[in-house]
């Protein structure tokens, strides 16, 4: 089998049913498809709730902690994934309490951004203690897309089924919940108790992404397409759809470009879905 | 310790970073744009390599990205008040590009330079030399300057943004101001701490002053020296115990400022979240 490094620089032969047999004739290039397909679905549909919430930076930070995560667990010589549930579990534990205690906005935003600074020191930290993986560095902070097994599909399908499907069992009070948090409160749904469930469901996909994209690059699947469905429609079916259906489109095209070029996978689907929202916001504003 | 010159260097460039970290954070943590922040930190990570890929001085890409980066979210945003899906949307792009500049600077570069993007987002602060020093003191008292001179107007525009307009306040000019000088202590501090972690320097210290005070003045104060004393401990830290590295314990120090703040002043956070429950 022929190594990512190798395949990727083959080019294009301009044969459009030609480059897609040789797309799908990799099978690290099928494992990489259907790994995409799985985290975009999952980030498409609890990246909307995270924008709906306003819970951007929140998400942003949780991302941030499965850094850490990763470096500990390879410091203590733990399995990864396990470093990336745990540290994602406890740090949406921790936001849900910061957003509880803080009287104002400003003091939120505060302990959320010392949360997630404190959250890269300590990655750097074990990183710098586990001396000579510095190379490795930049697979955790931005993903190794093109070399995805077989196993680390079937654990993405495990998880991200679990998401979505704890997501669509709470959909609706979570919908109220966010909408309007007071009413909701007096109309006895636990506000705090869904805040907390899906901040920690937030942590859980964006654990299980960020083994694949990268600590850094989860953010653009959660945010992006989510924003700019949320541009587009505010009915909530509707929205949903639409922004796991940006997030699968974004991450097909980045792996079939990437596939194709030297330049890397998250790149692509990052511009992709930035360039998506800004022509959104574009053709709303005319 | 002093007799090493890479300890000085490191401690005077540390002590105006965080001089002026500590003032424009209080601000930051102010007017709840934290998020922006946390982008304009990943604007200069970008910046960075981008000037690095092009053979450019890297400081110049530094304060030129997170410059334009910051006018650009001031623009973007809901009336300069920093929309956070915008900005959200715009550094996920952001870090995209750095990716490409890194990997491009990886592949093109010949072996041995795969640690600049540690470098660039992780910080070095002994490896200043003597004009680095120079020019992020010659910033940090430019950006301090400016900060003190906008003061009274951006905190009569960040406690009430309708009155103060009302009042003859240029309130639009302001925030795009801050936010690009928000942007020139960024490329300041990713010098000395990184570009991921300068967030840190900007947030807990403010955050730290803002439990412990409420009269402004006071506030700016205590939020710059925190920040000045995280660094000075960071840095210590790290000089006895080599394994360390110097950016991480700087955040840790200011983190741990920030936690003792708010166990200090938990009994009244408590009450506060009682009677909202209730």
């Amino acid at each position: 089998m022929p190594t990512p490094e190798a395949a990727v620089f083959q080019g294009l032969s301009w044969n459009p049913l030609h480059d897609l047999h040789e797309l799908f004739s990799y099978p690290f290039m099928v494992n990489a498809l259907e790994a995409g397909t799985i985290v975009a679905v999952m980030a498409g549909v609890t990246g909307w709730f995270m924008v709906l919430r306003r819970q951007t930076f929140a998400g942003h930070t949780l991302s941030i902690i499965a850094f850490p995560g990763a470096a500990a667990a390879g410091l203590a010589g733990l399995p990864v994934a396990l470093g990336y549930f745990s540290f994602c579990g406890l740090g949406a534990l921790a936001l849900a309490g910061v957003a509880g205690s803080q009287r104002s906005h400003s003091g939120e935003s505060a302990a959320i951004g010392s949360l997630q600074a404190l959250a890269l020191a300590l990655g750097f930290l074990f990183v710098s203690l586990y001396h000579g993986i510095l190379i490795g560095l930049d697979s955790l902070l931005f993903g190794t897309f093109l070399g995805i097994t077989r196993g680390q599909v079937a654990a993405l399908l495990g998880v991200a089924a679990a998401a979505v499907t704890l997501i669509a069992v709470v959909a609706r009070p979570l919908l109220f919940a966010s909408l309007d948090a007071d009413v909701a409160r007096a109309g006895g749904v636990p506000v705090r108790l869904l805040g907390f469930g899906f901040l920690l469901v937030l942590g859980l996909s964006v654990a299980e992404t960020s083994q694949i994209t990268g600590a850094l690059l989860v953010f653009a699947l959660l945010v992006t397409p989510a924003a700019t469905a949320h541009q587009l429609t505010s009915r909530p079916g509707l929205g949903i759809a639409l922004s796991v259906a940006i997030a699968l489109v974004v991450t097909w095209l980045g792996l079939a470009l990437a596939f194709f070029s030297i330049y890397p996978v998250g790149f692509y689907v990052t511009s992709l879905a930035f360039a998506l929202y800004v022509l959104v916001r574009l053709a709303r504003a005319l | 310790m002093l007799a090493h010159e890479f300890m000085r260097n490191a401690l005077v460039a540390g002590t105006f970073v965080g001089l002026a970290c500590g003032l424009v954070g209080y601000f930051v943590v102010l007017r709840a744009q934290v998020f922006a922040g946390d982008a304009l930190s990943h604007v200069a990570f970008t910046g960075a390599l981008a000037a690095a890929v092009l053979g450019v001085d890297i400081l110049a890409g530094l304060f030129v990205a997170t410059v334009l980066g910051g006018l650009l979210i001031g623009v973007l945003g809901d009336r300069a008040r920093a929309d956070d899906v915008v900005i959200g949307s715009l550094f996920a792009w952001t870090l995209g590009l750095g990716v490409l500049f890194l990997s491009l600077f990886t592949t093109r570069s010949s072996a041995g330079n795969g640690t600049a993007g540690v470098r660039v987002l992780f910080g070095s602060i002994f490896g200043l030399s003597g004009s680095d020093v120079r020019t992020s003191v010659a910033l940090a008292v430019l950006a301090s300057g400016l900060l003190l001179a906008i003061a009274r107007p951006l905190l009569f525009a960040s406690l009430d943004t309708a009155v103060a307009s009302a009042q003859g306040v240029p309130v639009r000019a302001l925030e795009l101001g801050f936010l690009a000088l928000v942007g020139l202590v960024a490329a300041e501090a990713s010098q000395a701490v990184g570009a991921l972690l300068l967030l840190g320097l900007l947030a807990a210290p403010a955050g730290a002053a803002h439990r412990l005070t409420a009269s402004p003045y006071v506030g700016l104060v205590l939020s710059a020296l925190l920040a000045v004393g995280s660094v000075w401990l960071g840095l210590s830290l790290s000089y006895l115990v080599p394994t360390l590295p110097p950016s991480s314990m700087i955040i840790a120090s200011a983190v741990g400022c920030f936690t003792l703040a708010l166990a200090a002043t938990a009994p009244r956070g408590r009450a506060a979240g009682a009677r909202r429950r209730s």
